[in-house]
């Protein structure tokens, strides 16, 4: 034998490597075969609650829906501007022929969001509660926001298929870590005296949970929350190559057949719910917090 | 009288990984410094014995690092001993579960901390409240209570604020009321007024003297301050890495400070503000106790002196004088009343006066001025050559 090792890598033998690709994709096909339909059926009450929403968005006229909308931010913002700002893009979008994709796009990021507040907070409350769940946590949220999304595309659309469910599960994995990382930051960076202050008057871990740590880390939660919305907006348009309906699809159909405009018009639009999202969460929880300012004026 | 409210005995705390077998290293006789170096365990406390009884404000003074806020911590187990037992009103606290000690602190004590541990998001009312809430006392009863505590530290008017809408001092008095509030018998205040300007430290110090007064709560008050601890002091215990080098009252720690740790803090004390007229008077003299001239002149003369303090069953009446009494004489006769000879500008002391505010009058006068009690009883006599002795001896 030569000494190639040391000019080439001791790499693996190709028939093992091979053997090793198809063991484990014949195991997960056979995994997907058996339970494939199983865990689509749990999923179903999502399903049908995605639809719901999704066609109440796009059957309701859109002058109603404006004006709900309009309601939002104004009550979340009290800024006259930002509302009236929200209302001009809203009916650009509109008459620029882009407002029901937008609506299947408003509808599937609300879901998304909601159910990435939903499981990251609690989540996040755990680590936050815990080193050795902090220690688990935090690579497998690493994993999370590095690994390409087409990577754990694969899987999960060899599992259930192509459609709505997947592009959720796809949209929440790239898009809940912010909100369960800055759920655990938060807590921790809970004034300690305060926490003693709790523990003094002989508060339980639910009344020192519910009445201290979550009030005074809602400041650093909303952050996480404001990241999460964003991220699952940039996902929209890989969403859409899995089936999800929405303003990602005609950028997708932009970038194949190289049409710009259609592709900025599009983008345009998704640039504007983000800028919405973003302001209106923001407006909210800088108003929420108003007093922690040491605002003497009031 | 003294009746013993917290007993703690053989209290040791070790931080670090191991630290029962670093006390029993600390046990054997390692020293402090001697386990940080060998075992890096730092030792917080050493064999603390402490006596709390009710209705006294009791003071734990120390430097940085002198371990009075790792104590303080242990009385509402805050923090949990290494070693030894903490008793509160015959209750074993270290022997409570966890669901006990949480009704231990909500009703029986409270605490006031240095940076106020108030809730930002909540109002100064709410805030008041806080101890209430935890017990799960309805909202217009709590409130209610929070408005009259407020009321009691002088912060009516300020209900609705948020507290980083208030100073230091007025967000102190927020931290006092929430400890009011639940009406726990000990108060543990954790250098409660050390974060405070002088000007408003001294404010509240006159407050919290105020409402002791009415409230006769049990204070453990921590400070590092010695001239606070002299102030608000029943008793005062100096703390000193860990260890308690002395225990005893403002006096005793000013006149027979036990080491020369104590002497270095001691020296620099303004005894004149810090001590009172009765820990310095001496018994008095002369006491004349006649009630007619004559025999007060009889009197005089048997106690070889040229004044004396005329005392009736009524108590004090005033100084009378060898000349005083003559002229009374001469005025009436021998059957005249004593008080008639009362020379009339003789200033009193009384015995809670401060050595700063006497000290004028003591000088000015050739004898020994009278220390009259609240109830007009002759205490004591104070002479400047006293007040020489004391305030000269550093």
């Amino acid at each position: 034998m030569s000494l190639s090792w040391l000019t080439e890598f001791p790499e693996m033998d190709r028939s093992d490597l091979l053997a090793i690709r198809k063991t484990l994709d014949a195991a997960y096909r056979d995994f997907s075969r058996s339970y494939g339909d199983a865990i689509e059926s749990v999923f179903d009450p999502l399903l049908r609650f995605l639809v719901w929403f999704e066609q109440l968005l796009l059957n309701t006229p859109w002058l109603i829906i404006i004006a709900v909308i309009l309601t939002i931010v104004y009550r979340a913002s009290r800024a006259w501007k930002l509302t009236v700002g929200v209302a001009i893009s809203l009916g650009l979008i509109g008459y620029f022929g882009m407002w029901d994709d937008t609506m299947r796009t408003l509808s599937i990021i609300t879901v998304c969001t909601l159910l990435s507040i939903v499981l990251g907070i609690p989540i996040g409350i755990l680590m936050s509660g815990s080193k050795r769940i902090q220690g688990i946590v935090t690579p497998i949220l690493d994993v999370m926001q590095t690994m390409p999304a087409f990577v754990y595309l694969i899987p999960v659309v060899m599992l259930l298929g192509i459609g709505k469910i997947p592009g959720v599960i796809a949209v929440v994995i790239y898009a809940i870590p912010p909100v369960i990382r800055l759920t655990n930051l938060g807590i921790r960076l809970v004034d300690k005296e305060v926490l003693e202050a709790s523990a003094a008057y002989g508060a339980n871990r639910w009344q020192t949970l519910w009445g201290v740590q979550m009030p005074l880390a809602m400041p650093t939660i909303m952050a996480g929350i404001n990241q999460t919305i964003m991220m699952a907006l940039a996902m929209v348009v890989i969403a859409s190559m899995i089936g999800v309906k929405g303003l990602g699809q005609p950028v997708l159909k932009a970038i194949t057949n190289q049409y710009f405009t259609l592709g900025l018009f599009n983008g345009l639009a998704i640039v504007a719910l983000a800028i919405i999202f973003d302001r209106v969460s923001q407006a909210y929880a800088k108003r929420a917090q108003r007093h922690l300012g040491g605002d003497h004026h009031e | 009288m003294s009746d013993v409210l917290i007993k703690i005995s053989g209290l040791y705390k070790v931080f670090g990984k191991n630290p029962q077998e670093a006390l029993a290293q600390v046990k054997a006789g390692k020293t402090k410094d001697e386990l940080l170096v060998e075992t890096s365990h730092t030792l917080g406390l050493e064999d603390i014995n402490l006596e709390i009884n009710r209705g006294e404000i009791f003071v734990v003074m120390g430097l940085s690092g002198s371990g009075k806020s790792t104590l303080i911590r242990h009385f509402n187990r805050l923090i949990d001993p290494t070693a030894g037992s903490i008793t509160i009103d015959g209750v074993d606290v270290m022997g409570l579960s966890s669901s006990e000690l949480r009704e231990f602190r909500r009703h029986k004590i409270s605490m006031v901390f240095q940076r106020f541990g108030l809730l930002p998001h909540k109002t100064v009312q709410e805030n008041v409240a806080f101890g209430l809430k935890v017990q799960n006392i309805g909202k217009v009863e709590r409130l209610e209570k929070a408005g009259k505590w407020l009321q009691d530290v002088g912060l009516s008017g300020y209900e609705n604020q948020f507290p980083s809408q208030l100073s230091g001092g007025q967000q102190q008095r927020v931290g006092l009321a929430r400890a009011l509030c639940t009406d726990a018998d000990i108060l543990l205040m954790d250098e409660a007024f050390s974060a405070l300007d002088p000007l408003i430290r001294s404010e509240m110090q006159d407050q919290l003297i105020d409402l002791q007064e009415r409230l006769q709560k049990t204070i453990v008050f921590i400070t590092h301050d010695l001239d606070e601890a002299l102030r608000l002091g029943d008793r005062i215990a100096i703390l000193r890495d860990g260890k308690v080098v002395q225990v005893g009252e403002p006096k005793d720690i000013l006149l027979n400070p036990a080491d020369d740790y104590v002497e270095s803090f001691v020296k620099d004390v303004n005894r004149a503000r810090a001590l009172t007229v009765e820990t310095v008077m001496k018994a008095p003299k002369y006491r004349i106790t006649a009630d007619t001239i004559g025999e007060a002149l009889a009197q005089m003369k048997t106690l070889k002196s040229d004044y004396g303090y005329y005392v009736s069953d009524e108590g004090y009446q005033g100084v009378v004088t060898q000349e005083s009494l003559e002229q009374a004489l001469k005025a009436g006769s021998e059957e005249s009343d004593t008080k008639d000879s009362v020379v009339d500008d003789v200033p009193v002391l009384s015995t809670q006066d401060l050595l700063e505010n006497v000290l004028p009058e003591t000088l000015d006068n050739a004898h020994p001025l009278a220390v009259v009690s609240e109830d007009g009883k002759l205490e004591g006599q104070l002479s400047r050559g006293e007040i020489a002795k004391v305030l000269g001896n550093n």
